[in-house]
């Protein structure tokens, strides 16, 4: 990684660590979540344990959509985000570096607390592992394909709740595909390899197409 | 290239007031004709019987609002890539027809199978698929709302439309994996055996029908955003004029 | 003619899909009328297409 990319993912990744502690509010906003959903459903241990993937991917997924806002928003408020596209970079480059510096600060805390959280929702150690290594593959298309979502709605003032609607269909094969490779683990209909590879390459396809959608709607919003 | 010419909105215009009254004459027959041979030529199915004349407005409907999220693709891929003046105007319009389109899929579509499969909804792959579309439709909408600029929203929604067109076929194809996982083969399918050509011909004729019916409905929208951005420029060119005019009277009083 | 035990059913979608249609028709006229009309008041306000030529001398 040359010089420029590493000092531009150091300042995201403490900007966003230091700044509110957005990280911290994820994950209690992903604790608030799968609190939520035994009252909804009930405390019966074996429907949350079949369940339980599911919530937990449904709460991920929340959790990523509530950060999304603060991806670009803050850096275009004091005019760091004009600078950026004019410093000659490739802005694809600098999405994805800003990407991933969101995703170590947002998405990572959220997998690792997924383990925590499985214990309330009753599944067992191999579903537990299933679930946060489908989390840890598939968070990062969930952000990269909000990036495009954050992009569209950066010059809005309030383009929060747009922004989810925007990313919530996109964001539904990777949904699929999580929740059946957690499932498959359990009780396997399918093969765990099968569902798992192909959520792969979807977060494989989000770090192509996110990056460059989004450097598009970007440029477009600038001029 | 006659394509090219009718950029000029100007001359757009011209071509819809020449084009447009054939088009509704020529829809209004087809739906005639249609209508008339799903209700009197069409025999029942055997199995499903009179419910069958559902499928002459559901197929053609859920045909349409492929059609269209087709439409805005192309426009979008217009507006970004030739700038073409019209491509964006004619995004904007299909939007809200597509979205009217899927909503009559949907409705009829559980409608249909109520009776058949004795609910009103079930979470089969296409059905799911149609109303992840129109989700699309209303996100579009909403965008289009959202933003003042008409040339901003437009690249925007592009953008979007363009991410749309990629992921469609993959929800489409997640969502049929997940569906038989789920679902093992217990709704009816209706793909069945080949279709009967006394079922088939009206089907086409509903279905030429209603793609009359959206190019009408199309034009007539597109007509409409050319004629409200004429609006808006003359608006913000009368607001120019008539506040900073008293400031250009006093910058050159030589005059 | 005769549809069945299931006639509600057809003349239900049928009927929803005839107001959709109308809506959507009745959409694009009364846009297209209030956009001529605002046309008209600018019009009459002495702003037109036309006069663009004459002002920008």
């Amino acid at each position: 990684m040359t010089g420029w990319a590493m000092a531009l993912f150091q300042r995201d990744l403490r900007l966003s660590v230091r700044i509110g502690g957005s990280a911290l509010v994820g994950v209690l906003f992903f604790l608030a979540v799968v609190t939520v959903i035994p009252f909804g459903v009930g405390p019966d241990l074996n429907l949350l344990a079949r369940i339980g993937p599911a919530i937990l991917w449904i709460g991920a997924l929340l959790a990523t959509l509530l950060g999304l806002d603060r991806l670009f928003q803050a850096d275009r408020e004091d005019g760091t985000l004009d600078l950026m596209m004019m410093a000659g970079r490739p802005l694809e480059l600098v999405i994805l570096i800003k990407c991933l510096a969101h995703w170590i600060a947002t998405g990572l805390p959220l997998v690792v607390a997924a383990p925590l959280l499985a214990i309330f929702l009753n599944l067992d150690p191999v579903s537990m592992g299933a679930v946060t290594l489908t989390l840890l593959v598939g968070t990062p298309a969930l952000t990269l394909i909000g990036a495009i979502g954050a992009s569209l709605t950066v010059s809005l003032r309030r383009g929060g709740l747009l922004l989810a609607v925007l990313v919530i269909p996109l964001a539904i094969p990777v949904l699929i595909f999580g929740v059946s490779s957690a499932d498959a683990a359990i009780h396997d209909p399918v093969p765990f390899l099968t569902p798992f590879l192909i959520l792969c390459a979807l977060t494989l396809i989000a770090a192509v197409v996110g990056p460059i959608a989004s450097a598009a709607a970007l440029r477009f919003s600038a001029d | 290239m006659a394509f090219w010419d009718y950029a000029n909105p100007t001359r757009f215009l011209r071509l819809v007031q020449v084009v447009l009254p054939w088009l509704i004459g020529f829809c209004v027959l087809a739906f005639a004709a249609g209508l008339y041979m799903a209700f009197f030529t069409a025999p029942e199915d055997y199995q499903q019987g009179n419910t069958v004349r559902i499928m002459y407005i559901h197929v053609p409907a859920a045909w349409l609002c492929m059609m269209c999220y087709t439409v805005m693709s192309i426009s979008s891929i217009g507006t970004l890539v030739w700038k073409h003046p019209l491509a964006d105007v004619s995004a904007k319009s299909a939007a809200p027809i597509g979205a009217a389109f899927t909503f009559m899929a949907l409705v009829t579509g559980s409608l249909w199978g109520k009776p058949m499969w004795g609910t009103y909804w079930v979470w089969d792959a296409r059905l799911t698929s149609v109303l992840v579309l129109l989700i699309m439709y209303l996100g579009l909408m909403t965008l289009w709302r959202t933003m003042d600029d008409p040339i901003k929203a437009g690249k925007s929604a592009a953008i979007l439309t363009l991410v749309g067109a990629l992921n469609l076929p993959i929800i489409k194809f997640s969502v049929d994996w997940w569906n038989t996982l789920h679902q093992p083969a217990s709704v009816v399918r209706m793909d069945g055996p080949t279709i009967h050509p006394d079922i088939l011909w009206p089907l086409l004729v509903m279905a030429v029908a209603f793609t009359l019916l959206f190019f009408v409905l199309h034009l007539m929208a597109m007509r409409n955003e050319i004629l409200r951005r004429r609006v808006r420029a003359l608006r913000m060119r009368a607001a120019s004029v008539s506040r900073p005019g008293t400031a250009a009277a006093t910058a050159q009083p030589a005059e | 003619m005769e549809l069945g035990t299931h006639a509600g059913f057809i003349i239900a979608s049928y009927a929803l899909c005839i107001l959709t249609v109308l809506v959507l028709v009745a959409w694009v006229r009364i846009d297209k009328a209030n956009q001529e009309r605002a046309l008209k008041e600018l019009a009459e306000q002495g702003i037109s297409r036309a006069r663009r030529v004459h002002e920008s001398r």
